[in-house]
């Protein structure tokens, strides 16, 4: 099949978004649920296109194929672009998180938002959301890349603010928008810094360049942190994390797709994407691992407080992003991709067992749920496996990958090496909580009398998340053999069995899985077999509690601080001061001036002949008086 | 050249304005059609010539020329052209001048008298961007303060007498220092033409008056337009108490003027002059930009926010004007277009919903993508065009002025003013998206239940901005691949 057709990957859901919304759009009204067949069928095409790439891909000897571009703005003497393609391993394999994660999320979104007055513009926004993140990975260079970086961030607005009468709702947009955007800056200025330089967008070209050392020093370092710090605003790592927490009060499916496949999981990609300009400057790469290392125990100190299951899990996801962001800058493209691919399943499963919950309950409140073990078992025994994941047990797919990043970081950033172990006892600590909180214990009554008798989701939502936990406990036997590492670039392969059951021979998984082990054990003891009261420990820890609880005062200091008090009612009303009495102020002190001479010198137009005779005879006698004495 | 297409769609509006004037008896419906073909027909023929423009001859070529000696005293002649800088203009104005009579449908005070100005506005604005002779140049830039001035104090709101008169006397400021620029140019060179007088170089006269004086004479009136902070404290007041017609003319085409101006007349003629002072006017870019957003998002008036992010975005095109490079001044062109168009529908919503709501105060409204969808879509896409976002037109013109000013070799550091212009950037999308929160999202107001959406009509001209805005975000070689026919001559008069 010629290589054209990958344009369909990315064209395919766009086509399914432009069909929505301009040409069914009258006749959806009535049959809704036409729109979600559009999706998911666009969906479904695009997976079996990108499969086929993928294929070709491996069989490719330098796993990238070549595909015909398109100019677009040329200006001689200045400026060439064309629109491209790159289909390489690390395309082919973000495709198949982006496609599957989105197909599952729409196939489950059928269920979770039927009777939504806005089901075809829920479907519509999703199609764009997943075509522009599909165009995202697929750009060949930065100029493109960052268009679909932006029109990620404008779904994740329309899809965050889907319910915009709530206010919350449309807050979380505006700030999910505004605060990525302050990221965007740095992409930005790193794209001008890069082009001014080199002259070119063209991200294979850039490679080159940097791998040659033709570009390198200061330049490489600053487009590399620029480059970084759009990451950090789309990945929501610190200090840019406060958008996300927030951004689920997006309907639940949403929040599975910006959480697993889409939008943060496009920093993470850009930096993979550009990771030979991070490779060549050493203060970049320790720069992505601090602040992944950091962000990964910070976010998750604030996961162990939260009672809302779907913040815990956002904070879940910072700390996990903060983990592949130390896993590329200790390790590389592969081991900090290969956790991006395994978090997407598991994290999506994660998301979409919180929606099946919060359908059931009709809360996100934990402290209002419990018991539901017995009503929701399909819903409780993916939501386990997915939590299983996340906390690295072996042998499922988080194991695999979060070792990886371990390893990695042990021997090259020692002191975050123990940051991370600390997390992942965090980790289970808190994935646990919230499974022992959930469906442990007895029912409390969920959000309202409706839901007193919470049942199990219907198939359309439960069949998804079977599939996603099979992917969540079987995705990382894909790097067990070491064939992903090898696909995107480094590491050897072996044999299944020897990489199965190698690992244990080594003391680090030992200590992680101890960890981790410990994790659940307490989070057993506090919120299942009551043991240890969790009211007392909170007391205990009560300072630690109250800072974790506030989320550091972050969104206090940046809102309230910041923006509110420092910018718009400080400088910028000071700004505001000047511009009315200063700047027009004498603009209109000058009209005033010209009127008010005019009144007084007007005074001296009497009309009286002998004032103006006065006049006329002081102003002789004055010429008289110069000429005799300077004359 | 047999037919003359410039004087054409130069004429036709004022001569729909006489029509309008002088017939007696016009019922409102018929003086409202007439407006409607007056406008159309240049549009058709802007668009002809749009089609017709003739790339292949390279750049630099005054195409549709037409020349007729008209004052020999003074060696004035009455000469038009377009080349690649003009044309996309034109094409603006002649856009937005149907546009605005059918924004305008809703009128019904002095209705002859309103569109007699709204047509004599058109043609003067065509006028400025078709002249190639600097005293005809000169009063077609006069002529439009009389419109505008009646337009503002009849049909305004607000302060609208205020607001009027500091529109005219704050643009008489800056043409007088205009005109006496235009004098000492006449008196340097002897000549009245800009192409002859730029090919020829101001350097090889001997000046009746310093070139930095006539070149800071001239700078002054284009400033005023555009405008440049310090020099805007007009805008805010005439945009916010214009009609909606008279701001999307006032923000979409008149104070584009000034831009092309500088381009046409200051970097032209002065390519010396122009690098030596680019530093201050790059600052002063700089501060417009910056200075524009931070007010814009003090502003709690509707039209009075949009108005001030205009200053925010001229800044951008005062930056690329200043870079001096190929690239930047293609990007400072194509934002006046872009920012036209963006802006122009932005009014036009603005004016749609303070129309339909009766309330322009930002604090008081709230909720209505329930009861206006329509106009809830499209205020948003016009506001996510000003906010730059990729695939609309708004991003392709920023991005290339942001690409042009930061490689540009003419003047050194310009790298600081374009990371701080950026800037610009991200204050845009918060006052952008603020002001679309605050108008539709939240709860439902009851009060608003039962206003309007947008009627067909509406929905017809919404539809044009938005295909426009569409267009060139998406594939901005259809413009940029003619403007740069325009602005590579000037380049290398820069010799940069």
């Amino acid at each position: 099949m010629p290589y054209e057709l990958v344009w369909l990957i990315f064209l395919l859901p766009l086509f399914s978004f432009a069909l929505i919304s301009f040409v069914l759009r009258p006749s959806l009204t009535h049959k809704p649920r036409v729109s979600g067949y559009i999706t998911i069928a666009s969906l479904l095409s695009s997976l079996a296109l990108s499969i086929w790439a993928l294929m070709e891909v491996m069989a490719a000897p330098s796993h990238n194929l070549a595909i015909p571009d398109i100019s677009w703005v040329i200006i001689e003497g200045g400026i060439t672009i064309h629109l491209g393609l790159i289909m390489n391993s690390l395309t082919a394999v973000m495709l198949l998180v982006v496609i599957i994660v989105s197909l599952m999320v729409q196939i489950y979104s059928q269920g979770y938002m039927h009777g939504d007055p806005g089901y075809h513009r829920y479907f519509a926004f999703m199609s764009l959301f997943t075509a522009s993140m599909i165009g995202l990975v697929l750009a060949d260079n930065l100029l493109f890349l960052y268009v679909f970086w932006e029109l990620v961030g404008l779904c994740s607005y329309l899809l965050i603010g889907f319910w915009f009468h709530r206010p919350a709702a449309a807050n979380a947009a505006k700030k999910a928008f505004i605060v990525t955007r302050l990221g965007d800056f740095g992409f930005l200025a790193a794209i001008l810094l890069l082009f001014s330089n080199t002259g070119t967008f063209n991200i294979a070209e850039l490679h080159s360049l940097a791998i040659t050392g033709v570009l390198a020093g200061t330049v490489l370092t600053w487009a590399a942190i620029g480059i970084f710090a759009g990451a950090v605003g789309k990945s929501a790592q610190f200090p840019l994390h406060v958008w996300l927490p927030d951004a689920m009060e997006g309907p639940t499916p949403v929040s599975a797709l910006i959480h697993a496949a889409t939008m943060v999981a496009a920093g993470v990609f850009l930096v993979a994407r550009t990771f030979p300009l991070f490779e060549h400057s050493v203060e970049a790469l320790t720069t992505v691992a601090i602040i992944g290392g950091f962000t990964a125990i910070f976010a998750a100190t604030m996961g162990l407080v939260m009672t809302d299951i779907k913040r815990v899990l956002a904070y879940s996801t910072i700390s996990q992003l903060g983990y592949m962001m130390l896993g590329l800058g200790a390790g590389g493209v592969a081991i900090g991709i290969f956790h991006l691919f395994n978090h997407a399943f598991f994290k999506a499963l994660l998301f979409l067992g919180a929606g099946s919950v919060n359908h059931a309950t009709g809360t996100f409140d934990m402290r209002e749920m419990g018991g539901l073990r017995k009503v929701m078992p399909w819903t409780y025994a993916t939501f386990v496996i997915a939590s299983l994941s996340i906390a690295g047990i072996w042998p499922l797919s988080g194991f695999w990958s979060k070792d990886e990043i371990l390893a990695s970081s042990l021997t090259s950033q020692p002191i975050l090496f123990y940051l991370a172990m600390i997390t992942v006892f965090i980790t289970a600590f808190y994935m646990f909580r919230v499974v022992f909180m959930t469906f442990g214990g007895n029912y409390h009554g969920g959000g309202s009398e409706a839901h007193d008798k919470p049942h199990e989701s219907p198939s359309v939502m439960v069949t998804p998340m079977v599939i996603l936990a099979i992917l969540a406990v079987f995705s990382g036997f894909w790097n067990v053999t070491g064939h992903f590492g090898a696909l995107l670039g480094h590491g050897e392969t072996h044999s299944f069995t020897e990489g199965f059951f190698g690992i244990l021979a080594h003391p680090l998984p030992w200590i992680s899985l101890i960890l981790a082990g410990l994790g659940i054990l307490l989070a057993y003891a506090i919120y299942s077999a009551k043991w240890l009261s969790a009211e007392r420990i909170r007391g205990f820890f009560s300072p630690l509690h109250t800072l974790f609880y506030r989320k550091y005062w972050f969104d206090e200091l940046y809102e309230n601080v910041l923006v509110k008090k420092a910018l718009i009612g400080g400088f910028f009303a000071g700004l505001q001061q000047i511009d009315t009495y200063g700047v027009d102020g004498a603009v209109n002190g000058v009209a005033n001036g010209a009127l008010a001479s005019g009144r007084t010198i007007r005074r001296a137009q009497t009309g009286q002949l002998q004032l103006y005779g006065l006049f006329i005879g002081i102003g002789i006698l004055a010429i008289v008086l110069g000429l005799y004495f300077f004359g | 050249m047999s037919f003359n297409y410039l004087s054409t769609i130069i004429f036709l509006p004022v001569a729909g304005a006489i029509l309008i004037a002088f017939i007696p008896g016009l019922s409102d419906r018929v003086i409202k059609r007439i407006a409607a073909i007056f406008t159309l027909i240049p549009l058709g023929l802007a668009l002809f010539l749009f089609c017709n423009f003739d790339s292949s001859l390279g750049a630099g070529i005054i195409q549709f020329e037409e020349k007729l000696l008209w004052i020999p005293a003074i060696n004035a002649y009455y000469h038009l052209g377009v080349d690649g800088l003009s044309l996309p203009l034109i094409v603006l104005t002649a856009f937005l001048g149907f546009m605005v009579v059918l924004i305008s449908w809703k009128i019904n005070l002095r209705v002859r008298e309103y569109f007699a100005w709204l047509l004599l506005l058109e043609t003067s604005i065509l006028g400025v961007f078709c002249s190639l002779d600097l005293l005809l140049f000169f009063i077609f830039w006069e002529i439009e303060v009389i419109p505008m001035y009646f337009l503002i104090s009849i049909w305004g709101t607000g302060r609208k007498e205020y607001s009027a008169i500091k529109y005219v006397i704050y643009t008489l400021f800056g043409s007088a220092m205009m005109l006496a620029g235009i004098i000492s140019l006449y008196f340097t060179t002897g000549s009245l033409s800009m192409v002859e007088i730029a090919q020829t170089g101001i350097a090889s006269f001997t000046a009746v008056i310093p070139v930095v004086a006539i070149f800071f004479l001239l700078l002054i009136g284009f400033a005023v337009k555009l405008p440049v902070v310090p020099l805007h404290t007009w805008l805010p007041d005439a945009h916010t108490d214009a009609p909606t017609a008279g701001s999307v003319m006032l923000a979409g085409a008149l104070i584009k003027m000034g831009g092309y101006g500088m381009i046409r007349i200051c970097v032209s003629i002065f390519p010396e002059t122009a690098k030596a002072y680019a530093p201050i006017l790059l600052t002063l870019a700089v501060i417009s930009v910056l200075y524009g957003a931070a007010l814009t998002l003090r502003q709690t008036d509707l039209k009075r926010l949009i108005a001030y992010s205009s200053v925010s975005h001229m800044g951008f095109v005062l930056l690329g004007v200043f870079a001096l490079g190929q690239v930047s001044l293609t990007g400072a062109a194509l934002q006046m277009v872009s920012h036209g168009v963006i802006t122009g529908l932005l009014f036009a919503m603005a004016g749609l919903v303070i129309h339909n709501v009766e309330e322009r105060d930002l604090k008081k409204l709230g909720g209505l993508a329930r009861q206006m969808p329509v106009i809830a879509i499209v205020f948003s896409i016009a506001g996510l065009g000003a906010l730059g976002l990729p695939t609309t037109s708004g991003f392709a013109a920023e991005f290339l002025v942001f690409v042009g000013s930061f490689s540009s070799t003419v003047v050194s550091g310009i790298q600081v003013y374009t990371i701080l212009a950026v800037l610009g950037v991200v204050l845009a999308a918060g006052y952008i998206l603020w002001m679309l929160q605050r108008t539709f999202y939240g709860p439902v107001l009851e009060q608003y239940n039962g206003v309007k959406d947008a009627n067909t009509m509406e929905k017809v001209y919404m539809f044009a901005f938005v295909a426009l805005i569409m267009l060139i975000g998406i594939y901005p070689a259809i413009l940029t691949d003619i403007i740069k026919l325009g602005i590579s001559p000037i380049v290398g008069l820069l010799g940069g």
